[in-house]
């Protein structure tokens, strides 16, 4: 046990725990909490039947009433414990409720109707996932076709940006020409001022192109984004010219240099932008707010903020579909924390 | 390691001459070669030399095609190629940074070229293979340019450039990332390959050490301008200009200022030397700055014409001393000795030059004075 | 692995791309391979930013510039029309000047908690304590969370049966109508957004705490200087760039608020959530009558503020990178 303690306030150098750092630990526990919690609790609360997020106050597991298939009942009975009267101590199934008195039989025989007051019995709970939450996200909403609207266009989106942006980053970063200066400007210049700012002459763009409420109206208007350009050129810039000098001596063409050397050198950089560029498709919002107006060709983000208006008191469905769209995004996070941390701070934000 | 006459059946070897006539390229208003003529023979080992920022990599960098040719013309095997791409100019090139392919295995390194030339998928192993033995670097073929030493890196570079079977090797500082120990294995090892593959090399450099020890021909250049052009030797021995005179040999020449009195010159620290008669065409009262190497500064007992200096600094190496002095006028002047010297800091040496070895400059012009062979021959006669 | 799957089409682009090398040279070849780029570039981002203007300047709820008319500054005017800027109600537009409002006291609000939380925390990330990796991953996974979905988990925590009221009525208080309050409603839409997004700007920090060389804290300590004073005077100004950077940054991103707060309380209750782009928004497309001239109007005046901003920032970062 102090062989535990001494670990547990040992800091790297110095003996023993500053009350700073008891503070830090401190800090960090309720930023774990605040945190972790909410989302923690909302994932719990998507495993609960409707009755029970209706209950106040809530509990933190999900839990279902325990139930019985007895002979001569057609549907399985809720069992109960009957805490006073002749019965007290004994489990028993619920027939029917007929105002303050319940009838009940007990399992052992399930002919024998008993009636007794309705406040001396408590109902049999076990801890029970309410899965059925989830198979009507499936059955009821047509879960599957805004999730496969949304891996659509974050895919599409994703690639056409990668090799766009990776081209026009090559060509800014490789080659000397006349009017390079002009076209960085225009790049920063556009940086400036965000998409949510132009969205009416946007929106007329997008129309005139006939794009508007399809995925492709999603997809083309944010390809080039000039972050990606941004971050691909400083990455490309690091790659000796002398390796493309080489690679011209062996007789490779220019797209060539491009794709077989250049593009796989640039290899982390890439990753980074591809998995930004995943993150802003996944969860854009305004921009398909605004091009897609049939719900069949909404996103999970447009799906399920139009089911919060619509299902306004239904958060059992709600929560599962919340669940099920931060899901992704939650398996990339834990999987390459590391890369997103980074290349997020390298390209500060958007 | 490799000698000639060893059987390579899959590597051709294939050779040009090479020529630049009055090549001039400018960045901007910036000129930064001036009309540089030569002719490089097939089959010789050309050293470019010079400091830094005499333009030596960019003229390699224009005979490779790489960087384009202001004005001038680049002539390889009789046909010029000013606006020939580099890939087609049947050259290859060794980089100073070596620039391999960090993504690729040394055989995908070394057969991308071939590749990209579409020579048969068998062809190009047996070629790979081949130059792999040759340079000793097959036991690599499968690892990454950056699991390799300097040394392997390097011979992978030699590699890529001899897969390609080039009618001109073009090398561009290529041993400047090597140890000392190294360098000078790679430096024999470049030669051999020479000797054994037969091709025109051209080789810049800013060490003249590698220059004297590879060159068949060496190219001096500064500001963008040949400055002489000759054997090792003969660059050595008869320096054309000030400039040469100081960049060949190390330690550098040593240099005093004078003037030209009967004959005689009389050096700024008030010295009488004695120069050979008919060696130097001479004109009275004419400023000229004397040129003698380190080793041939001889210490000799107090004589009339010989230099006064005193000992400022010894290095003494074992095997030689340098002996680092400075004359009454505070000029510096280093001797070289073979063996170990017995002079001190602080002792006063008098030094007689070699008079066989004197080189004499024009002060104002830096050119190189001898008497013109003519003339040279009528001094002896009276 | 991707690259062997696309390589074959690569090889296709090849023999067009070498044809063009071949015809333009190298140093014009830059054009093709910016093309892409530029046109989509030139389309959707440039183009739209000139057109903003033509709509500004036009008015009907046409999206057609041709059946548009020109009504010159009539859509600033009716915008700017105000006789306290103080006071929304004495405005033409007042919901336009109520979303300023709100805006601007929420970037106030949201920048202050969100530079102080986030130094903080970098403060204490910095330290040498355990599992630091985990603890930045805490903080920084909110950042990947889609405004939808950050706005249900809180909804859902604050909702009239939630886990906060019970929490409070466990301890003796009353619950509260979270987000039918607007005091709280603002509240907890600024306390939404630091929640978000305060990971970011914690990452940013850290990556500055760790760039001051731990030699100057050595030299700090022989010095003789106590934690506070090490703070006050080598910590803070050698992380003021930084800190100028984040702000300016939070400022940028506060003032396009719009995402998360529209789905967690709709711009309500009443208007006393409802931020600019939200006003943009439900002007321009939020239903008949679509008024476009002023939606681009009020979008015209947010860009010329993002346009400074940005440029401070520029600024900023260029003179802390200049040293």
């Amino acid at each position: 046990m102090a062989n535990v303690t001494a670990f547990l306030t040992r800091t790297r150098g110095r003996g023993r725990l500053h009350w700073t750092d008891w503070a830090s630990y401190a800090y960090l526990a309720l930023g774990v909490f605040l945190m972790f919690g909410p989302v923690i609790w909302l994932v719990v609360s998507s495993f609960k039947t409707q009755a029970e997020l209706d209950r106040f106050p809530p509990r933190f597991l999900p839990y279902a009433p325990e139930t019985v298939q007895l002979d001569g009942h057609a549907e399985p009975l809720p069992l109960f414990r009957v805490t006073d009267g002749p019965l007290a101590g004994e489990t028993v199934a619920q027939v029917r409720r007929i105002g303050l008195t319940s009838q009940v039989v007990r399992p052992e025989a399930p002919g024998e109707v008993v009636k007794i007051n309705r406040a001396d019995r408590v109902p049999v709970e076990r801890v029970k996932p309410a899965l059925e939450n989830y198979r009507t996200l499936f059955e009821r909403f047509d879960f599957m076709r805004y999730f496969w609207n949304s891996t659509f266009i974050t895919l599409t989106a994703t690639a056409i940006t990668l090799l766009v942006n990776s081209m026009a980053a090559f060509a800014l970063a490789k080659y000397e020409f006349r009017g390079r200066g002009a076209v960085v400007a225009l790049v920063i210049g556009v940086l400036m001022v965000p998409q949510s700012v132009v969205l009416v002459p946007l929106f007329m763009v997008t129309r005139e192109f006939g794009m508007l409420d399809s995925p492709w109206g999603v997809i083309i208007p944010g390809a080039a984004t000039p972050t990606g350009v941004f971050l691909l050129r400083q990455y490309m810039l690091t790659i000796p010219d002398e390796i493309l000098d080489a690679a011209r001596m062996d007789k490779a063409s220019e797209w060539k240099i491009f794709w077989r050397i250049v593009l796989p050198l640039s290899a982390p950089a890439i990753a980074v932008l591809a998995i930004l560029s995943i993150m802003w498709r996944w969860n854009d919002f305004l921009w398909p707010l605004i091009a897609l107006s049939r719900s069949e060709n909404y996103t999970l983000q447009l799906a399920l903020n139009s089911f919060q208006g619509e299902m306004r008191t239904e958060w059992s469905s709600l929560l599962a579909m919340t669940v099920l769209t931060l899901l992704p995004v939650a398996l990339v996070f834990a999987f390459l924390q590391k890369y997103i941390a980074t290349g997020i701070a390298s390209t500060g934000g958007k | 390691m490799t000698t000639a006459g060893e059987q390579t059946p899959h590597i051709s070897r294939r050779t040009a001459r090479l020529e630049l006539r009055n090549v001039t390229k400018s960045f901007g208003k910036a000129e930064v070669i001036r009309g540089v003529d030569l002719t490089v023979e097939q089959g010789e080992f050309c050293v470019f030399v010079g400091p830094s920022g005499c333009g030596k990599s960019t003229l390699l960098r224009m005979i490779s095609g790489l960087e384009n040719v202001t004005a001038g013309e680049i002539r390889i095997g009789g046909d010029v190629v000013n606006d020939v791409p580099a890939a087609e100019r049947g050259l290859a090139m060794v980089f100073q940074s070596y620039a391999l392919y960090p993504h690729m295995s040394v055989r995908q390194n070394l057969s991308f070229g071939l590749e990209n030339l579409r020579t048969p998928r068998g062809q190009i192993a047996e070629t790979v293979e081949e130059v792999a033995a040759m340079l000793q670097i097959d036991m690599l073929l499968d690892r990454r340019p950056k699991d390799l030493s300097g040394g392997q890196r390097q011979r992978v570079a030699i590699g890529r450039a001899v897969v390609r079977e080039p009618r001109i090797f073009l090398f561009d500082e290529p041993l400047s990332n090597l140890d000392a120990e190294l360098r000078v294995e790679m430096r024999g090892e470049i030669s051999r390959l020479h000797a054994r593959l037969g091709n025109t090399m051209v080789y810049v450099t800013h060490d003249q050490v590698e220059a004297m020890t590879m060159a068949d021909r060496i190219v001096v250049l500064r500001d963008g301008q040949v400055e002489q052009v000759g054997a090792p030797l003969e660059l050595y021995n008869s320096p054309a200009n000030l400039f040469v005179a100081g960049f060949i040999g190390s330690p550098r020449m040593n240099f005093l200022t004078g003037r030209v009195e009967a004959g005689r010159l009389r050096l700024d620290n008030g010295q009488m030397v004695d120069v050979p008669h008919g060696k130097f065409s001479l004109e009275d009262g004419a400023a000229v700055t004397l040129g003698v190497r380190p080793n041939h500064l001889i210490p000799v007992a107090e004589t009339v014409s010989g230099l006064h200096a005193t000992v400022r600094g010894i290095e003494q190496l074992g095997g030689d001393s340098y002996v680092h002095a400075v004359t009454a006028a505070g000029e510096a002047v280093s001797l070289h000795r073979p063996g170990q010297t017995d002079l001190t800091v602080g002792a006063e040496v008098y030094l007689e030059p070699d008079p066989d070895q004197l080189h004499l400059f024009d002060t104002a012009t830096g050119r190189a004075l001898r008497a013109d062979p003519a003339r040279d021959s009528s001094a002896e006669k009276s | 692995m991707l690259l062997r799957l696309i390589s074959p089409l690569m090889n296709v682009v090849d023999l067009p791309m070498r044809a063009l090398q071949r015809r333009l040279g190298i140093s014009r070849l830059a054009w093709v391979f910016l093309l892409p780029n530029l046109l989509l570039f030139g389309t959707f981002a440039f183009l739209p930013i000139l057109l903003n203007f033509a709509y500004a300047f036009t008015g009907t709820d046409n999206i057609l510039l041709l059946d548009r008319t020109f009504v010159g500054a009539e859509n600033f005017a009716q915008l700017l029309d105000c006789d306290s800027y103080l006071d929304p109600n004495t405005c033409a537009r007042d919901l336009f000047w109520r979303a300023v409002h709100n805006t601007a006291w929420f970037i106030v609000m949201q920048v202050g908690f969100m530079v102080g939380f986030s130094l903080l925390t970098a403060l204490v990330l910095n330290r040498e304590i355990k599992a630091r990796g985990f603890f930045r991953a805490v903080f920084f996974f909110p950042v990947l969370l889609s405004p939808v979905v950050v706005a249900l988990v809180w909804k859902w925590v604050l909702q009239r049966n939630g886990i906060l009221n019970a929490g409070l009525e466990a301890v003796g208080m009353d619950s509260v109508v979270w987000l039918l309050d607007r005091h709280w409603a603002f509240f907890w839409s600024v306390f939404l957004s630091v929640w978000a997004h305060m990971g970011f700007y914690t990452l940013i920090l850290l990556a500055g705490l760790q760039a001051i060389p731990r030699d100057v804290y050595e030299a700090a300590v022989m010095d003789a200087a106590g934690p506070w004073r090490t703070f006050r005077r080598i910590t803070l100004p050698l992380l003021m760039p930084t800190m100028l950077v984040v702000m300016v940054l939070a400022l940028i991103k506060g003032v396009q608020t719009f995402d998360e707060i529209y789905a967690f309380t709709g711009g309500g209750p009443g208007s006393a959530t409802t931020f600019i782009i939200q006003y943009i928004y439900e002007t321009g497309f939020g239903g008949a009558p679509r008024l476009f001239g002023p939606a681009a109007a009020a979008s015209l005046l947010l860009a010329l503020l993002l346009v400074a901003l940005t440029v401070i920032q520029l600024w900023i970062t260029r003179r802390s990178s200049n040293g």
